[in-house]
């Protein structure tokens, strides 16, 4: 209990967090006094040696770790717990939408998904002028930036053009915010070259959108479905009860044997320890903390428990390909030499099976199992790649690099981020990347997502944060953007800015919230 | 009789700086100018042990997997029209294979080549890039070791024929940057090449011969400058600069 009160009193009196980062961070060490869901103690090893890896989620589960209220619903029917009538116009729908922005609940603090704000407002936007359409925009996207600071909020436009979708581009260009992230659904039967070439532009100047396959994702989540936080696909009035990653690099550490071997036994064996872990989780949440008999959202018909599932992340695919192919005696990396590519599909494809079938509960919005997901990387990641990525500095030219890639794309209903790079004489030519998403679409892959190699915006793990506040951070030591700290630590890790620009931030200067 | 096969200096899975949107670039080895200020330098000569054959199959099999992503291929160089029997084989081939023909197919060429050239290559081409080094003979003459009478044929023919998409102005400066001259080739081009866009490049001197290396580069205001001469003759919404 000492440890735990000057731990208390060193965030309390630190000059680093604001008085939000201090509330979430003493929440949080609240928490962690609680003990968490109970597991067995071959779970609680893979648990405190990294093999299997709850993100910080927390001891006790209270909210699910992503949320996709059904805002179209909300504002159909109004809201008794906001106070709110159904919004007659488009000043009242945007009020509606902030105000209901505040209320859902999420890890970080701030809601991770914003809705598919073009379909949301196009209705409300027939009867205003442009003019006044860009006036009310803008003053909601400055809102989400100063009152949601956090680059996992996550705004959803497309497939189709509209005016709101083109008004909102042509706002990302001019404010330059961080916050929203925002996603393009791409349709190629639906979504014209022209607003292919506007979003485009808008990477060129912000890093946003990112693209994904519409159709894919109908497919394999229904029309209803949305995109959040760093590329977690889900379904609308639904979500991810919890995200539970499972090491790949670490799994094949702990095994002594070969390829063969470790597919058959070790790999299965680590599977389901994720899935104990994630069980704990989950029947923690509905049976424990009972989220869903006490949340407004839910009692509003806004979320629904049968529209849920969890995911289940992997990540490190690179270095465990190459430790099992250095253990055959062969020199060949995934990325980059075909047959050590194909391993990792294989890997890939394998997990995907032994996922699916996994049973877990309260995972209807899956048929009962996880969603697999390949996940992007937290800022503490040190010598373990990224979700399926290709090492940073290592990668391919794009071409290779998305033959590469393309084929895991299938199996991750839930997202995939492989971030792709394009030096700046694109700038000249913004055709050739629409050229590459539409490729990209068409040859499988599930998000595509760029980083341009000028562009003061970068993408991190997946999130976006600008150099320049970054900079400014490891300065000050005071970020707005409780997402920034996170990049700190992220680029002085694992030098994601190394594609970039050279810029080293340490890790001294990067102050952690809950440590 | 057995296809043509080409000799190749490199290729570019995927440029974007060859042509309108994203293109599959074949650089083919050998030039028949010796342009002082050459990016390429490694491309001019026929044969050189950095150069390999390649055959029309292999070629398309390399654009194939890739055809989704493109919007086009283009052959570059040296002087693709060298290798012309090669080059209307490796189009023909991907107008025909239903994964790669709805690709545009360009030609990118320094206009040295002959009407018979022409005749062959044109049915089987969407558009051709032209490079034109100068307009006067002598500067032409200084700066490539030839004449330009072939290359201005060229370039009124294909504009006839709606075959020219782009006319690239490379300016050297103290050989072709005079006023005088840079207003009539956009004189020139408004009159023969009416509606082609123009883009002015301005020397640089990475990757040129030792010989070029000492010529300035020019400011981003000089370069300006040889766009807005150009430009008065063939205005300025078909000038672009870089
Ligand atoms: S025509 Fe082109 S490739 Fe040939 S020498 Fe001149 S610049 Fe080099």
């Amino acid at each position: 209990m000492t440890e735990v009160r000057s731990r208390a009193r060193a965030l309390v009196d630190s000059p680093a967090l604001t008085y939000r980062q201090r509330v979430a961070a003493l929440a949080a060490l609240a928490e962690e006094t609680l003990d968490p869901p109970p597991v067995s103690a071959e779970a609680a090893a893979a648990l405190a040696r990294g093999l299997v890896d709850d993100l910080a989620e927390g001891h006790a589960p209270y909210r699910p770790r992503y949320l996709l209220p059904d805002y179209a619903r909300a504002l159909a029917q109004g809201s008794s717990f906001l106070d709110l009538a159904p919004p007659r116009d488009l000043h009242e729908a945007v009020g509606f939408l902030l105000a209901m922005y505040s209320q859902v609940p999420s890890i970080t603090g701030y809601p991770v998904y914003l809705g598919d704000v073009d379909t949301l407002l196009e209705p409300f936007a027939a009867s205003v002028d442009d003019a006044t359409l860009r006036d009310v925009l803008r003053l909601m996207w400055v809102v989400i930036d100063r009152s949601l600071p956090d680059a996992f909020t996550h705004a959803n436009l497309g497939p189709d053009d509209t005016r709101v979708g083109r008004t909102v581009l042509a706002l990302e260009r001019d404010l330059l915010q961080t916050v929203p992230n925002l996603t393009l659904r791409v349709d190629p039967d639906r979504t014209p070259d022209g607003l292919l070439l506007d979003a485009v532009a808008t990477v060129f100047a912000c890093g946003k959108p990112h693209f994904v396959n519409h159709p894919m994702m109908c497919a394999d989540l229904g029309e209803s479905y949305g995109v959040v936080s760093c590329y977690n696909s889900l379904k609308v009035g639904g979500g991810s009860h919890t995200l539970v990653r499972l090491n790949l690099a670490e799994s094949v550490r702990g095994h002594a044997g070969g390829v063969e071997d470790w597919l058959d036994t070790t790999l299965p064996r680590d599977v389901e320890l994720t899935a104990e872990v994630m069980r704990a989780r989950i029947t923690s949440l509905v049976e424990q903390s009972r989220f869903f008999e006490h949340s407004w959202l839910a009692q509003e018909g806004l979320v629904s428990l049968d529209r849920f599932a969890a995911m289940f992340g992997i990540y490190g695919l690179a270095e465990a390909v190459n430790t099992l192919v250095e253990r055959g005696g062969g020199t060949e990396r995934y990325g980059l030499d075909a047959e050590a590519t194909a391993l990792g599909w294989r890997v890939v494809e394998t997990v995907a099976a032994l996922v699916a079938d996994t049973p877990l509960p309260y995972c209807d919005g899956n048929g009962g199992r996880a969603f697999l997901h390949s996940q992007s990387g937290i800022d503490s990641d040190v010598g373990v790649t990224a979700g399926t990525r290709i090492p940073i500095g290592e990668e391919p030219p794009l071409a290779e690099h998305l033959l590469a890639v393309a084929p895991n794309h299938r199996h991750f209903a839930s997202g995939v981020s492989d971030i792709v790079h394009f030096d700046d004489t694109v700038t000249r030519n913004p055709q050739a990347v629409v050229d590459v998403i539409r490729g990209g679409l068409a040859t499988g892959m599930r998000d595509v997502t760029f980083n341009l190699d000028s562009n003061d915006f970068i993408r991190i793990t997946g999130y976006l944060v600008r150099k320049s506040d970054l900079a400014r951070l490891a300065e000050t030591g005071v970020s707005r953007h409780g997402s920034d700290v996170l990049a700190a630590g992220s680029v002085a890790n694992s030098h994601v800015t190394d594609r970039v620009v050279k810029r080293v931030i340490s890790s001294e200067s990067a102050p952690r919230a809950a440590r | 009789m057995s296809p043509p096969r080409g000799l190749l200096a490199d290729v570019v899975p995927f440029s974007w700086v060859d042509g309108p949107g994203n293109r599959f670039v074949a650089f083919l080895q050998g030039c028949n100018l010796d342009c002082l200020a050459c990016h390429n330098p490694h491309t001019m000569p026929r044969s050189t042990p950095r150069a390999r054959e390649v055959g029309v199959a292999d070629l398309l099999a390399q654009v194939r997997p890739l055809a989704a992503f493109l919007s086009g291929v283009t052959v570059s160089g040296g002087e693709a029209t060298l290798q012309a029997p090669f080059v209307a084989a490796w189009f023909e081939a991907l107008r025909d294979d239903p994964a790669t023909a709805a690709l545009t197919r360009y030609i990118d060429s320094n206009g040295c080549a002959t009407d018979e050239v022409w005749d062959l290559l044109l049915p089987l081409a969407d558009g051709v890039m032209l490079d034109l080094k100068a307009l006067d003979v002598a500067v032409h003459v200084a700066l490539t070791g030839s004449g330009n009478d072939r290359v201005l044929t060229s370039l009124e023919r294909l504009a006839r024929e709606d075959k020219l998409v782009e006319v690239r102005l490379l300016v050297v400066p103290g050989i072709n940057d005079g006023e005088d001259g840079l207003r009539r080739t956009g004189d020139y081009l408004a009159t023969h090449a009416p509606g082609v866009p123009v883009t002015v490049i301005g020397f640089r001197p990475h990757g040129v011969r030792a010989a070029a290396r000492d010529i300035p580069e020019p400011t981003p205001e000089e370069r300006a400058r040889y766009a807005a001469w150009v430009a008065a003759g063939v205005g300025p919404d078909l000038v672009r600069v870089v």
